[in-house]
């Protein structure tokens, strides 16, 4: 037996992948799926790309099944939105090799701007859906999931959450199988789906769901664990783990590995056998829907929440009645810490222009650049999905148009779209496309910081690197911009605040659509070279505030004791300082100065430092 | 089952902290489950990394209030937000780093002073060093989580106990060989501070 190793959950996906072969992967990275594709790609066997957007990559993994290949695609759970189109009719066309679609979802919205629950489209499009609790069953399930989609000639969808994905556990490796190589077979009456073609395809889906609700009921990845009868647990994924702990030996089990289809008798039969049943999953009621349609008296979402996380505590409490035990508590409240952008960050760049333009909608979008929403910047006034930015901003030029209230052209001049280059690239083109053709005014900010940045650093078509740090040509943004007709495009770097406030300016005058790429790279990226910590002149400083207006967590009063900001004399903290001298230029004193000088660590709760 | 809280903000090495300690679990033959926060939390925000193992099979990768035998704090405020998680008889150990979350910044917010005081007063068993001079001293701030490591090594003691080779096996496998000595010695600075935790070893 080779030895177990510790591994992510995503971790383990990717192993298991390796091992059944799989030949091509393409994704889109998405808190909390990414590692997949990271880990795809260390195996040389596996041609590994990003995809410009979820599907694409899922495109790109069907027509490598077709084509004869194991191919797996990952994505979050909003990446499935974008990627709907291929999925649901990928479920008429059927593979060829194996097709395995990983999808994560966010119970809690750790990272993320909703919490959807992906089970619900494997319901909508009929296709397997197969759910692992911890990483040695991730690769056990992915396996599975490939062997399983050839048989039944279906896409078989992988439910992953950020507690799966994102936690490690001990997982056995094995060696990689060699699947017989496939040659791809034409045949239009499978792959061209026309409305002729679909409705002997429809037919086949339907034949296909039988035969999978006939697996679900026998098939040993549903499990039943009898121990003590008076409760009885249907569950599965993560929600297994946590009712394990809460309740041990107190309850029996029906642990479900397959989501979808459900099997009906089993659950009849266990439900029968036990004194009191509950289902726990997060989210969506929606292995309770089934049960209940199968009239069976189920306690679920009636006493567990429909939003967030469950803990083992409050599933102790709920079911056994036992109260959690006390605590320790803070003796007062506590300043929150939430996410800011980076020390160094160019993004900062933007936005502090941006505040100078009193009265303007910024149309935000989904990157780290979001970050900008929070005080004490907050430069954003909506953040929806990937791309939206450039569509909304459009459509608030046309409301005011349509109104009368404003002048199109009027509330054009005081709206921007700002969004970054991987956002750009996955779906912002095709509104930036919209604005030009339909006579639009919108200025767009796009930030290019050389890297998709919030998902941990990944290469984009913009980078001009491959998932495997291969140089590749690299989308031209300017010219991409030009192409789509629009005549204004400026680069300007981010840092150089009079220029970049001059071309905004202008740009928000213009009255056609107009483009500002504003181009610094990601701070944290290796290429980036650091300058040592600043420091700031204590008997030059006006204690005017400035440099603790820009946001950076490098910047602090030094006596943070008290909330006075005006009057107090900032300090930068030597550990968290990147170095970029933004808060140099924006010290109207010259007080703060780069390099050499020692700065201040900070530690205990009390004396400035 | 040992629970492990490492608590600290987003970009100080907790995740990495809880994968040597992971390791070393593993070393010593137990199960091991850790819980990581990747994304967003990441830019600065707080983060809490569990890592729990044992000689039975571990369910849950996550812990309830009162479920950590040991907290190890990487910044103080996060060692403050975190007790509740600290079990009846478990040990915080803080490092005193201060980090001003953005409220503080901005005004709108004060960082609690006197925050070990206030820890000792909740009852609970608290320990504060600075592991951040100590980094600083064995070659970078940044391996103030390897001394918080150092720290806890030395401090899991009895049945809890890993032994040190183990703990070194980790280290070798997780950290990059240009980067190993300094860490080795953040490891060694952390594990001689042990004897400042008395009776700890009572745990
Ligand atoms: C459809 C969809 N796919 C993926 C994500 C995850 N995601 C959030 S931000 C982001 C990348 C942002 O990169 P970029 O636009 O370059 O901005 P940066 O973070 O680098 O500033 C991704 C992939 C998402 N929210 N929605």
């Amino acid at each position: 037996m080779s030895p177990k190793t510790l591994m992510l959950g995503n971790e383990a996906v990717a192993r298991g992948a390796y091992e059944a072969g799989a030949a091509v992967a393409s994704a889109y990275p998405g808190t909390p799926s990414t590692e997949i594709t990271e880990n795809l790609a260390k195996y040389g066997e596996i041609f590994t790309e990003w995809a410009p957007n979820e599907k694409v990559a899922l495109e790109v993994s069907l027509g490598a099944s077709i084509g004869g290949a194991r191919a797996i695609c990952a994505m979050k759970h909003v990446g499935l939105n974008v990627a709907a189109d291929p999925l649901f009719t990928a479920s008429y066309t059927g593979v060829g090799g194996g097709l395995v679609i990983c999808v994560a979802d966010d119970q809690g919205m750790h990272s993320s701007q909703n919490e959807q629950d992906s089970r619900q489209y494997a319901r909508a499009s009929k296709i397997l859906m197969l759910e692992p609790s911890d990483s040695a069953e991730c690769k056990q399930f992915v396996k599975r999931a490939f062997a399983l989609s050839e048989q039944f000639d279906t896409p078989a969808l992988l439910r992953l959450c950020t507690r799966v994905s994102h936690s490690r556990g001990l997982v056995e490796m094995e060696e990689r199988e060699k699947p017989a190589p496939k040659e791809y077979v034409k045949n239009p009456g499978k792959y061209v789906m026309m409305p002729a073609m679909a409705r002997a395809r429809r037919v086949a889906v339907e034949e296909r769901t039988r035969a999978l609700r006939e697996f679900a009921e026998t098939t040993e990845l549903n499990v039943v664990e009898y121990y003590d009868r008076s409760i009885g647990i249907i569950s599965a994924g993560i929600a297994y783990e946590y009712v394990k702990e809460a309740l041990g030996e107190k309850a029996s089990y029906l642990k479900l590995g397959v989501i979808y289809p459900l099997p009906a008798r089993k659950i009849k039969e266990f439900f029968e056998s036990v004194r009191v049943c509950y289902v726990m999953e997060e989210l969506d009621p929606f292995i309770e829907e089934h049960c209940r349609a199968l009239g069976l008296a189920v306690i679920g979402k009636d006493q567990f929440s429909a939003i967030g996380e469950y803990t083992a505590a409050q599933i102790r409490e709920t079911v056994l009645g036992q109260p959690p035990d006390q605590t320790p508590a803070a003796s007062e409240p506590l300043p929150a810490r939430p996410p800011v952008m980076c020390a160094g960050c160019p993004h900062r760049g933007v936005f502090y222009a941006l505040k100078q333009f009193p009265g303007l909608t910024v149309m935000g979008d989904i990157g780290c650049y979001t970050l900008a929403a929070l005080p004490p910047l907050q430069m954003m006034d909506a953040c929806v999905c990937m791309g939206a930015s450039i569509g909304m901003a459009h459509g608030m030029e046309k409301a005011a148009e349509s109104s009368g209230q404003l002048s199109g052209r009027e509330r054009a001049a005081k709206t921007v779209a700002v969004l970054g280059d991987s956002t750009f690239i996955h779906s912002g083109i095709t509104g930036l496309i919209d604005v030009v053709y339909n006579k639009g005014t919108s200025t767009v900010i796009i930030l290019d910081n050389s890297i998709t940045g919030m998902t941990g650093h990944q290469e984009n078509p913009a980078t001009g690197y491959t998932i495997k740090g291969e140089p590749t040509r690299q989308v031209d943004l300017q010219k991409l911009c030009e192409a789509a007709g629009v005549d204004r495009v400026t680069t300007v770097d981010p840092f150089d605040l009079d220029t970049l406030r001059k071309t905004i300016k202008e740009e928000l005058a213009a009255a056609e659509p107009s483009v500002i790429i504003a181009k610094r790279p990601c701070a944290l990226l290796k290429k980036v070279k650091r300058e040592g910590p600043y420091r700031i002149d204590a008997d030059k400083c006006l204690r005017c505030g400035s440099c603790l207006r820009i946001g950076c967590p490098a910047i602090t009063k030094a006596n943070a004791l008290t909330t006075a900001t005006a009057g107090a004399l900032p300090a930068i903290d030597l550990t968290q300082c990147a170095g970029c001298g933004y808060c140099a230029r924006v010290c109207k004193a010259g007080a703060i100065a780069g390099a050499m000088a020692p700065a201040v660590t900070r530690t205990g709760g009390g004396d400035p430092a | 089952m040992t629970n492990v809280l490492i608590a600290g903000v987003g970009g100080q090495g907790a995740l990495f902290a809880g994968r040597v300690l992971g390791r070393a679990a593993i070393q010593a033959g137990c199960d091991v489950k850790i819980s990581e926060v990747h994304g967003m939390s990441q830019r600065g925000g707080s983060v809490e990394t569990v890592v729990r193992f044992d000689r039975e099979k571990v369910h849950s990768p996550l812990i309830d209030k009162g479920g950590a035998d040991f907290i190890l704090a990487l910044e103080l405020l996060e060692a403050y937000r975190s007790i509740g998680y600290l079990k009846n008889g478990g040990w915080l150990i803080a490092s005193t780093q201060r980090i001003d979350p953005m409220p503080v910044i901005t005004g709108v917010a004060s960082y609690p002073a006197d925050i070990v005081e206030k820890l000792t007063k909740t009852g609970a068993r608290v320990k504060a060093l600075d592991a951040l001079s100590l980094a600083i001293e064995s070659g970078g701030a940044k391996m103030a989580n390897v001394v918080l490591i150092g720290v806890l090594a030395g401090a899991l003691a009895g049945d809890l106990a890993i032994a040190k080779e183990d703990w070194l096996t980790a280290l070798r496998q997780a950290v990059p060989e240009k980067l190993l000595a300094m860490n080795l010695k953040a490891f060694e600075l952390g594990h001689n501070w042990r004897e400042n935790l008395g009776e700890i070893q009572t745990i």
